[in-house]
């Protein structure tokens, strides 16, 4: 009966809209209809209202729905001031609307804004508006609106899109986006479904899944909160008060909850007495004795018997209100058995989780132990091989860093400037090393603690001298486009390209390193004449020709390590200094003379240091400090390092 | 022959080696003209500040002394001294630290309607000092500061017991030479990372400051204060001298040398080398603790910087240029290096126009530095006091009455006199 008056009503309105304007021409379209039914709130625009009217729309489920949804978002739709007519308007020139039908969306002509209202729906309505229109982007043909509507419910998700996204993984033919969407549909039926049952089943679905936003959906559903009564109510989690629960926030609590009288701190006993102060006294004690708080807990006690002030809550009342209620949790943010499938399926996750963490921290110290190995591995060569103390080593890695950095001032391509930073580093520091052996090495093989000071002064020297020409700050050195990001395993385990490159480049060098060594007539020379010099040179080897390329070969190779190193922290004059010390300690406690030594070294030092940092996250500078005292321990049980020389070379 | 022997012993240990009384007149004829030219006590011709950079002078030829007898006498090149010097500074700052906000919380406190409680005025010290990390309670370290005695101890204990400790574990398992060096060094980085973290409970990098006044002497004018933390530090260099050469005078100096120059043999001849180098070594800590302690109230801020490595790799250079193996080298070397770090990095030097470059020394000092170190390494190992040498190598040498050749019936010096 309503319906017909309504129909009749519209039929009136159409007439009248007709005679005035031009105006839709289906006026009795569905669409329209629909919108007529609603146009009472639709036009009110409120909020509050606005929910039944949307609500049809979308369960209308055609596509002139569609559109007025988004048309109505984008602010244009427009209605008629007098027949109430919904149409889709533009501004157009002199004042005019342009004017398209909302069945359709075909066009219908121009007619003076002044006769028509504009729909201005606020934030809040168009959010509303935005949820209505997932439903009907789930089932766009085109696949990219698939994705990005899975995205929005991803990002923020509603309760109505539960059913929207159940009605749209039946017909949805892409692979990838259902997996997608009946993932996303259980998250959702964990977090707003209403039969417990199905979230419970939802749950244990995801069994082995570690990701964050499972971990984000499961996480306020074992949300709990402190309570306290007298009886303890049944499947509650007793909470034991000096157990899991400190007695100062458990009086908190009763205090709240008004069970129990404050706690005078010293704050106010302090306040209440100097308001009581009369003359020199307060409750008849002289103020100047008041410098204990005993004293002072005396004088309020009278102060309180006398009516002055709140009664003092000793101690013996704490413990006496703590025992007369019992505390413990209940679940808030779900029904007890969601709550506990939930907090089952956390626990599972936490377990897996440890075992990623573990794995992840595993790399990271791979990681760091392939940079050790780079700094130390030209000091496996100068101090391992030819007994060389070479202080200056962390400045040849400046040196190289700073290479680096001058080529990839003058050559713009990334890729390219570290291809020719790395021999030219390696260039420059060979040089350099090859000049330092024979000016001031040389002259003290047989004293090596004048070779440790010389080559200090050295180092001092090299430090300043790249302060005074590239200044103080950190200079960038830009590792090339293919080396950014991670190469990522789940939502735990990641690596970040530049680390795998540096450990490439770590096991490279300790391939060419075996090669030269074992393999050519440089490390057959080298190896003889660092076992017996005289006997070398007896066989017609040069020994001081020997001896300057092996110490431009080591610090040839501590320049192509300070281009990695550049490359993964910042290139400053003091970058070299900040090695040191770990670089000595890596070949030491590896082993002197053995390059497999320095590899074990430098995995025990690295993955050690990670470890005593996952223990401290906070801080680093401690884990440095632990580390170095874990090596002075370590020296104590092998003086000689992990792999320890035997015999004659020992001694040498 | 006996005879002989036994009046070379008996001549006094000043006789035999004249170098201290010659220093000792030097210190003091220094100091006596410093106090009269000083604002403090006397005619006002160079300022306080130059005093305390006098004073500190003072106390870096002590703690260079000490490197002298363990590195220059006992061959042990540590690079952990200055981290000892700097704990001595840190164990006397925190009482200075201490009393002086302590004064400062009572006072404020004076002005409140009830007496502090002791609570209180804890709260209130700590809150002061502690106030730049983010904490406002005292960390257990800081358990004796409010005590000078104790305090005071510490300068001595601490830095003691921790050379004793490493030593005792680095010397046992015969770490040697320039492995040594490396863990010493290994610790004083070690100590200097702990101590620049906020949480270490010595306010990390903003370290102790304010140290320049004295709790108690606030009417006191600093020029006052000044030269008489130049006399501590003249009397404590004075004594440690003495106290020096007496122990390199005499068997124990013959031991610790021979440990230098062959370590093995002095082991296979019965000695204990490890109990003689840990004694070294603790024994010169304790002397760089005492001189870090006299140090940093002249200095007025101590923080972890001071102690990292690189201080110590300087104090090595110090005695190295100044001559290693003799006291006065040690001491000529750290006053001689140090003065000339201050006027060339104060910006007092005149810059060298080359036409194409101006050569501004505050950028060019270290360079110089470092480079005339290796210079003194390669071509002067025996350093500034070699040239002392030119001069008592022209007077042929007093073997104290002993034969001049090791056969029986060599020439004695008396009859070679003759």
């Amino acid at each position: 009966m309503f319906v017909v008056i309504r129909r009749i009503a519209t039929c009136l309105l159409l007439c009248a809209a007709l005679t005035s304007t031009a105006v839709a021409k289906e006026a009795d379209a569905p669409i329209q209809t629909l919108l007529q039914s609603h146009g009472a709130e639709i036009k009110k625009s409120s909020r509050k209202s606005i929910g039944p009217a949307i609500d049809a729309l979308a369960a209308s489920g055609t596509p002139d729905a569609q559109t007025v949804l988004e048309r109505w978002q984008a602010k244009e739709m427009w209605f008629h001031k007098d027949s109430g007519l919904f149409v889709f308007g533009q501004e157009a020139d002199g004042g005019d609307l342009a004017l398209f039908d909302v069945a359709g969306g075909g066009e219908i002509g121009t007619a003076p804004k002044k006769d028509y209202k504009q729909l201005k729906p606020n934030s809040g309505i168009r959010g509303m508006i935005a949820a209505a229109l997932v439903q009907f982007q789930l089932n766009a043909p085109d696949p990219a609106t698939r994705a990005i509507a899975l995205d929005a419910i991803e990002r923020d998700a509603e309760v109505s899109h539960l059913a929207a996204l159940r009605a749209s993984i039946g017909p949805e033919r892409d692979l990838t986006l259902k997996a997608r969407k009946e993932r996303i549909e259980r998250l959702l039926t964990i977090r707003f479904a209403e039969d417990d049952a199905e979230r419970i089943a939802a749950i244990r679905g995801f069994s082995g899944d570690l990701s964050v936003d499972l971990r984000a959906a499961l996480n306020p559903l074992v949300q709990t909160k402190l309570e306290v009564a007298t009886d303890l109510p049944a499947d509650a989690k007793v909470v034991r008060v000096g157990k899991e629960l400190a007695h100062d926030e458990a009086y908190a609590l009763l205090v709240e909850r008004d069970l129990a009288p404050p706690r005078t701190d010293p704050q106010t006993l302090r306040e209440t007495l100097i308001a009581n102060i009369e003359g020199e006294e307060v409750a008849g004690v002289k103020v100047a004795t008041l410098d204990t708080d005993d004293a002072r807990a005396a004088v309020y006690a009278t102060l309180a018997a006398s009516g002055n002030a709140q009664p003092l809550v000793t101690d013996a009342d704490v413990t006496g209100a703590l025992e007369r209620y019992v505390f413990f949790e209940v679940f808030t943010g779900a029904p007890v058995p969601v709550a506990l499938a939930a907090q089952a399926a956390l626990h599972d996750i936490e377990a897996k989780l440890a075992l990623s963490q573990t794995v992840d921290l595993a790399l990271d110290g791979l990681s760091l132990a392939s940079i050790y190995f780079l700094a130390a591995i030209g000091l496996a060569i100068t101090f391992g091989v030819m007994g060389v103390i070479n202080m200056a080593h962390g400045e040849f890695i400046m040196m190289g860093a700073y290479t680096g950095y001058v080529v990839q001032l003058f050559v713009p391509d990334y890729t390219l400037s570290i291809l020719l930073a790395i021999p030219l580093a390696f260039a420059v520091t060979f040089g350099a090393g090859v000049a330092m052996e024979r000016l001031v090495i040389r002259w003290l093989y047989h004293r090596p603690l004048e070779t440790l000071l010389a080559t200090f002064g050295v180092s001092i020297a090299l430090q300043q001298l790249a302060k005074n020409i590239f200044g103080t700050q950190a200079r960038p050195l830009t590792a090339p486009g293919w080396l950014d990001g991670s190469l990522v395993f789940n939502d735990v385990i990641a690596i970040s390209y530049i680390r795998i490159a540096i450990f490439v480049l770590a096991m490279i060098f300790l391939a060419v390193f075996l090669f030269v060594m074992n393999r050519t007539r440089l490390g057959l020379e080298v190896r003889a004449v660092t076992q017996n010099p005289r006997m070398a040179s007896s066989m017609g080897i040069n020994p001081d020709r020997i001896n300057m390329l092996t110490f431009g070969f080591g610090s040839g190779i501590a320049g192509i390590a300070g281009v990695a190193i550049g490359l993964y922290a910042k290139v400053t004059s003091e970058m070299g200094a900040d090695y040191i010390v770990q670089s000595f300690m890596t070949v030491v406690v590896g082993g002197v003379g053995n390059i497999w030594g320095t590899l074990l070294g430098a995995t025990l030092v690295g993955t050690l240091q990670k470890g005593i940092e996952w223990l401290n996250p906070s801080n680093t500078l401690a884990a440095q400090t632990y580390m170095i005292l874990f090596i002075i321990l370590f020296i104590q049980f092998r003086p000689r390092g992990i792999i320890a020389l035997k015999g004659r070379a020992a001694e040498a | 022959m006996a005879a002989i022997a036994l009046s070379a012993s008996r001549r006094s240990f000043v006789m035999r080696y004249p170098s201290v009384v010659i220093f000792i007149g030097v210190l003091a004829l220094f100091t006596l003209g410093v106090t009269i030219l000083a604002e403090g006590f006397g005619i006002g011709v160079i300022s306080t500040s130059f005093v305390k950079t006098l004073g500190k002078t003072l106390c870096l030829c002590l703690v260079a002394l000490a490197m002298d007898l363990v590195w220059g006498y006992c061959g042990i090149l540590s690079l952990g001294h200055m981290a000892f010097f700097g704990i001595g500074g840190y164990a006397i700052g925190m009482w200075l630290m201490y009393a002086r906000t302590e004064i400062i919380v009572r006072e404020s406190l004076a002005a409140a309607p009830l007496p502090p409680t002791p609570q209180e005025i804890s709260d209130g010290i700590a809150g002061q000092i502690f106030g730049v990390v983010g904490a406002s309670e005292f960390p257990p370290i800081w358990a004796f500061a409010h005590s000078l005695p104790l305090q005071l101890a510490a300068v001595v204990l601490v830095p003691g017991l921790i050379a004793l400790v490493f030593g005792w574990l680095a010397f046992r398992s015969r770490v040697t030479g320039v492995y040594l060096s490396i863990l010493t060094q290994a610790m004083t980085l070690a100590l200097s990372l702990y101590l620049f973290q906020n949480d270490s409970g010595l306010r990390g990098n903003n370290g102790l400051s304010g140290l320049q006044n004295l709790p108690g002497l606030s009417d006191v004018p600093q020029s006052t204060i000044s030269i008489l933390f130049f006399w501590a530090s003249a009397l404590a260099l004075g004594l440690g001298y003495v106290i020096c050469a007496w122990m390199v005078s005499g068997k124990f100096g013959s031991v610790i040398r021979a440990i230098r120059d062959d370590e093995a043999r002095v082991r296979f001849l019965g000695y204990s080398v490890e109990a003689y180098k840990l004694f070294i070594f603790t024994f010169t800590a304790v002397i760089a603790g005492i001189a870090g302690a006299l140090y940093y109230p002249q200095a007025g801020i101590i923080n972890p910087a001071e102690i990292a490595p690189i201080a110590s790799i300087y104090l090595a250079v110090w005695v190295a240029i100044g001559g290693r193996g003799r006291l006065y080298g040690a001491v000529i070397g750290a006053a001689f290096v140090s003065l000339l770090s201050t006027w060339f990095t104060g910006g007092q030097a005149p810059d060298i126009n080359l036409g194409f470059y101006t050569v501004q020394w505050v950028d060019w000092w270290t360079i110089l530095l470092g480079l005339s170190f290796v210079a003194v390494t390669l071509f002067a190992p025996r350093g500034i006091g070699g040239l002392f040498d030119l001069i008592s190598e022209r007077r042929h040498p007093d073997r104290n009455g002993a034969s001049l050749g090791p056969d029986p019936g060599a020439l004695r010096e008396k009859e070679a006199d003759q």
